[in-house]
């Protein structure tokens, strides 16, 4: 029984492979089915996932075995039910509460971190010494570190008109970051085939046995 | 019936043989070979770096639309850490994060008792643990550091976090040696280096799918923000050669040299037919207007 399952389970997953890939060639039912399968299965997952794996363990749970150790676990519950209230719209106004506390607070918790780690810590990074470096390749590599930093954010820099004097660096910043987007192109490029290569890998493999 | 025009039907061609340079080497693999790098290095080092017996976290940020990048990281990754005797505890901060850890615990666990039969079998609680799914990305972090067990009070299987024998000298993130995030987006490895290595000081190093690995390359700095980074299928095959073994990444490097190499030809081509085409209607613009 389990190698049937197994066996229908790898058609089914071939069957909707091919659908996607079908829109390759133009839109059709095949992909269009597939794309509703998916949409429709996520949500369903994602719900049943909710229930099982965070509201039952982290909430009913512990209510229902320690109520006096977590009562204080119902205002998060009271501020998820305000949320839901979205759906009525003469209630909607509630939702704003719950909405308000998560923007304001994941918006401070965040700040506080970020500030350390995207700019306190990314601007004492390029304060570096590019001499202390015993190879020319790394020396090389860092002053392009600093020089690039400099001229990609001089870029940014529109208050000025950038012209004359100011328009070197302001070029050079383009210049890194037009390279920039050359690697994280060939980066999405490198993504993208590997995801291919994962599909074929599981039709050639799986599905077809023709690779072992 | 209106037929499809020019462009369209190039770029079906374009498709197949984007599909025939991927499918004919995973049939006839060409042998290439890939090189690792120093991204790749650190990340090795930083494992390699510490003793047995040091409890460590790799965190099991993706789903399986993103597999076929970080599931061969992870096997790398977590086939390292028990040569060298770690203590895993596998997290996760998507929800399908701990069915592909425990993927990737069987296929190294098989793997390593394949290749030494008379190993000593890794035993679940003792060399590795999977803690589960946990929501809320950066407060999830914070909340571990100030205690594991109340943001895993159990395990996946429903084991108290305080009958785990592993997990006895474990009681914050303070105690973890090093945190892998194997990240597919957010919440994922960004949340990482801003708690556990911005706030904890907890070394980090990441794996992320090649789209966004070009975004956490300023992290790999002078401050140590990233002890390295593995970015797509290339990372993890550089891994697989630095352990001495070749594994999915390793061969899927032949499909993606040669889907390169087609892409770098298509492009060039279609810049040399772009170049001759504005040259022309130039030429025809100069003898329309004399």
């Amino acid at each position: 029984m389990a190698n049937i399952m197994t066996t229908f389970g790898i058609w089914l997953a071939a069957f909707f492979t091919l659908s996607i890939f079908s829109f390759l060639y133009k839109d059709n039912p095949f992909y269009k089915f597939a794309e509703q399968v998916f949409v429709g299965l996520s949500a369903a997952y994602w719900l049943v996932y909710t229930i099982y794996n965070i509201l039952i363990p982290n909430l009913f749970n512990k209510l229902f075995t320690d109520f006096a150790g977590n009562w204080v676990l119902l205002i998060p519950m009271l501020l998820g039910i305000m949320m839901l209230l979205r759906m009525f719209p003469k209630l909607q106004w509630l939702s704003l509460y719950p909405l308000a506390l998560m923007v304001g607070t994941s918006a401070a918790m965040s700040m506080l971190l970020s500030f350390k780690s995207d700019f306190v810590e990314q601007m004492a990074a390029t304060m570096i010494n590019p001499f202390k470096f015993s190879s020319p390749v790394d020396v090389v590599g860092s002053i392009m570190l600093i020089v690039g930093t400099l001229c990609g954010v001089f870029f940014f820099y529109f208050s000025k008109k950038q012209e004359g004097f100011y328009k070197v660096p302001s070029k050079i910043g383009i210049w890194f970051l037009m390279i920039s987007f050359g690697a994280s192109f060939g980066y999405t490029v490198m993504a993208r085939i590997s995801l291919l290569i994962g599909r074929l890998d599981f039709l050639l493999r799986d599905w077809l046995h023709i690779i072992k | 019936m209106k037929k499809p025009d020019k462009t369209v039907i190039e770029r079906r061609i374009v498709f197949l043989l984007l599909v025939l340079a991927v499918a004919l080497p995973i049939i006839l693999p060409l042998g290439l070979k890939t090189q690792s790098t120093p991204l790749t290095e650190q990340v090795y080092d930083l494992v390699n770096s510490l003793p047995a017996g040091a409890p460590v976290i790799i965190s099991f940020d993706y789903d399986p639309s993103t597999i076929t990048e970080l599931q061969p990281m992870a096997e790398a990754v977590i086939e390292h850490a028990w040569r060298k005797g770690h203590k895993v505890i596998a997290t996760a901060m998507w929800p399908q994060g701990p069915q592909v850890a425990e993927m990737a615990f069987n296929v190294v666990q098989a793997r390593m008792e394949e290749k030494d039969p008379n190993a000593r079998k890794l035993m679940y609680g003792v060399d590795y643990v999977n803690l589960g799914y946990k929501p809320g990305g950066m407060v999830t972090i914070q909340g571990m550091g100030r205690s594991m067990e109340a943001i895993f009070p159990t395990d996946i299987t429903g084991l108290k976090y305080n009958k785990i024998p592993m997990l006895s000298p474990v009681r914050t993130l303070k105690d973890i040696r090093y945190v892998i995030s194997l990240s597919a987006g957010d919440p994922g490895l960004r949340d990482w280096i801003m708690t556990a290595n911005g706030k904890f000081n907890i070394p980090v190093a990441g794996g992320t799918t090649a789209v966004s690995a070009p975004g956490f390359l300023p992290y790999v700095n002078d401050q140590k923000q990233l002890h390295g980074l593995m970015g797509g299928l290339k990372a993890a095959a550089e891994y697989e050669l630095l352990l001495g073994y070749e594994g999915t990444a390793s061969l899927g490097m032949n499909p993606q040299s040669v889907a390169h190499v087609l892409i770098l030809a298509l492009i060039l081509f279609g810049n040399i037919r772009a170049w001759k085409k504005r040259k022309a209607d130039k030429l025809a613009q100069e003898a329309k207007h004399g």
